[in-house]
């Protein structure tokens, strides 16, 4: 993984300080080329991965990399799945099983469909992951994703409910059928290294939220500090800014600082805070 | 160890689950569910004990306490057969659907002195408790007006099957959204007498309300506004905000911000300003011990296993104060049946055709 991964929350209205500035920036990245400016911009400052959610408009993010494959000939996805909202309100629509069958493949080969009946009507949760992943992975189509992520709202329900199987069955899947390395986004990062181990999943990639001021670290910033330092796993520090709480430099220094922090995501708006996140990232990893 | 069972495993049954079971002081005994489908696959990957009504299953196990998340319609029955046999009760929001139904339970938990809490989480959120802090220091001056908006995106369509779109069963923009804006009213700036003007608005749906308007009128003279929607889009999920008017300035919140004005410093509110202060959730947020959808789902249920752990009857979100906004639910009904229907706001467009497609039909 590189060291600095590009997010994608500032794309899709999602703010954790402030809803008029989420409705600003929905506003402004509505045009496609806007996101592809900010997502250039990025470029060339040398960010080569976009860590991005399965959200509906990122197939188009796609359709134009796969247009321009070669402006970007090393260009990578990290998927995130699901974009959990679309769940979440299909099964207030539709109810949780009719939801489900929705999001299963309905199109296509009658083969496909049979499947994901099948895998229903048996209550195949092996095979049903399997077929969720692949509907979400199809706007990734060739593309590379060497690693695929499970978003933190689906590793935390499989988590607490204490469904810790279904985590090891999309990490097979993702790494039989895509050759990908599978990844954990979490609120919880020590409690889920606990299950990980359980389930025989070896130095599997965390990403979790990891900042000076402890926000959304459950477990607690001195748990995640003991599990960086001295387990088995290959951290993703996620909302190291703690959504603007804290200065960048500040920020950046404090994860810097961390052992064995493999790579760090951010998002960006503009050229000139992309540049200074970046550099301060490529300077601090340096003098760690 | 507090030992609790489950009673529904729907979308919010599904969460309380995972939060409840990830509660160290606690431990899920047992869940009931009437989906089949759903209780094997969690007793087969998760060894949890399943039933499939709740009367078995509380004459079978050893209980201290129940979450109940059940369609609205459930609630009053099945909190009942709780309380009977001396259990302390967590019921997903709205409370109740019949007032009557509220009142019985109320003074039976408060008889038996039981635990009993509702699901009204955003009472959780910092920035809704800074905006009651700042509400209750009185350095608002004499409040005069409260609007309480909640928009959403959950009917997009002419479509929809399940009990949240059915009217008897508790279904509906006033249920589903607007009794948590009525909840947080009550929470700022306590219970409105009355209710007018009102309007609930079909937008999509046939049989249910998408859109609800009134005005609140408070003892004290204050007036508020409600206006709720779940049928508008350009929200990417239910956004709910409250504002409150007085003399001396206002405060507004919603789940990531409290944003407080005020002409004069108040010396019961310290450290606020002259003007605009603002307070983000990142500062007024709390750490919880597990983290699912947001701090507030796991410090609700932390709360509850708390109250049992101290006897804590006089809590927050109690069937008492839930109650409340059940009533004024009631009320704006009451409204609406004295006017004329609800007109349809748009023309229906046509059923999509094959929506369910052919593995619905197959499997369905």
């Amino acid at each position: 993984m590189d060291r600095v991964l590009f997010g994608d929350n500032q794309f899709f209205g999602v703010n954790h300080m402030s809803e008029e500035k989420a409705r600003a920036q929905a506003m402004r990245f509505q045009d496609l080329q806007a996101v592809i400016d900010v997502l250039d911009a990025a470029y060339r400052e040398g960010i080569r991965t976009f860590m991005c959610t399965t959200h509906d408009r990122v197939a188009e993010i796609c359709e134009h990399f796969r247009a321009h494959r070669e402006k970007y000939p090393d260009y990578r996805f990290y998927p995130c799945m699901p974009y959990a909202h679309k769940y979440a309100n299909a099964v207030t629509e539709y109810g949780m099983i009719d939801a489900l069958r929705r999001f299963l493949p309905d199109e296509g080969a009658l083969g496909a469909m049979m499947k994901g009946g099948v895998a229903l009507a048996a209550k195949d949760v092996r095979a049903i992951i399997g077929l969720l992943v692949d509907a979400e992975m199809k706007m990734f189509q060739g593309l590379s994703t060497p690693v695929i992520f499970v978003q933190n709202v689906i590793t935390d329900l499989l988590l607490g409910l204490g469904m810790h199987d279904a985590l090891r069955f999309f990490a097979e899947h993702v790494r039989e059928r895509y050759d990908a390395e599978p990844g954990f986004i979490t609120m919880n990062t020590p409690r889920l290294l606990d299950a990980l181990d359980a389930q025989g999943i070896d130095n599997p990639i965390v990403c979790s939220n990891i900042n000076r001021l402890g926000f959304r670290m459950c477990g607690g910033i001195e748990a995640y500090e003991h599990a960086i330092a001295t387990r088995r796993f290959r951290p993703v520090a996620m909302s190291v800014l703690a959504s603007g709480a804290i200065s960048p430099r500040e920020a950046i220094e404090y994860v810097c600082a961390q052992p064995k922090i493999e790579s760090i995501v951010f998002g960006a708006s503009s050229a000139g805070n992309i540049r200074q996140t970046k550099q301060l990232i490529d300077q601090l990893s340096v003098a760690g | 160890m507090i030992r609790i069972a489950m009673v529904g495993l729907g979308k919010m049954g599904l969460s309380h689950h995972a939060i409840v079971n990830a509660h160290p002081g606690v431990k899920v005994v047992a869940a009931c569910d009437s989906s089949g489908y759903l209780t094997d696959v969690l007793a087969r990957h998760t060894g949890l004990k399943c039933h499939a009504e709740l009367k078995p299953m509380l004459a079978q196990e050893q209980l201290d306490a129940v979450v109940v998340s059940t369609p609205s319609r459930l609630h009053a029955s099945m909190v009942e057969k709780a309380i009977a046999r001396g259990l302390h009760v967590f019921c997903e929001k709205p409370f109740v659907l019949d007032v009557r139904d509220g009142e019985r339970l109320v003074s039976q938990v408060e008889q038996r002195r039981l635990v009993n809490q509702v699901g009204y989480h955003y009472r959780f959120v910092g920035a809704y408790q800074e905006a009651a802090r700042v509400v209750a220091s009185g350095a608002l001056g004499t409040v005069h007006h409260v609007r309480a908006e909640a928009y959403g995106p959950v009917v997009l369509r002419p479509k929809g099957s399940t009990w949240r779109t059915a009217k008897n069963e508790g279904g509906g923009a006033l249920y589903d959204y607007a009794c948590h804006a009525v909840d947080l009213v009550n929470y700022l700036v306590g219970p409105p007498a009355a209710v007018g003007g009102v309007a609930l608005n079909r937008v999509f749906s046939r049989d249910v309300e998408d859109e609800v308007y009134c005005s609140l009128y408070f003892p004290g003279g204050a007036t508020g506004q409600l206006a709720v929607n779940w049928s508008d889009e350009s929200f990417r999920k239910m956004s709910t905000k409250v504002t409150v008017w007085g003399s001396n300035g206002r405060v507004s919140a919603d789940r990531q911000e409290c944003q407080i004005y005020l002409r004069e410093p108040h010396p019961q509110l310290p450290g606020v300003e002259r003007g605009w202060t603002v307070r983000y959730t990142t500062d007024l947020t709390p750490p919880v011990w597990f983290y699912l959808r947001g701090e507030e789902y796991s410090a609700q249920i932390d709360y509850f296993v708390k109250s049992i752990e101290q006897g804590r009857l006089d809590g927050q979100n109690t069937f008492r104060s839930a109650l409340q906004a059940d009533r004024i639910v009631s009320m704006i009904l009451a409204q609406a049946q004295g006017a004329p229907a609800p007109a349809s706001a748009t023309a229906r467009a046509s059923e999509p055709a094959g929506a369910r497609g052919i593995l619905a039909r197959l499997f369905g």
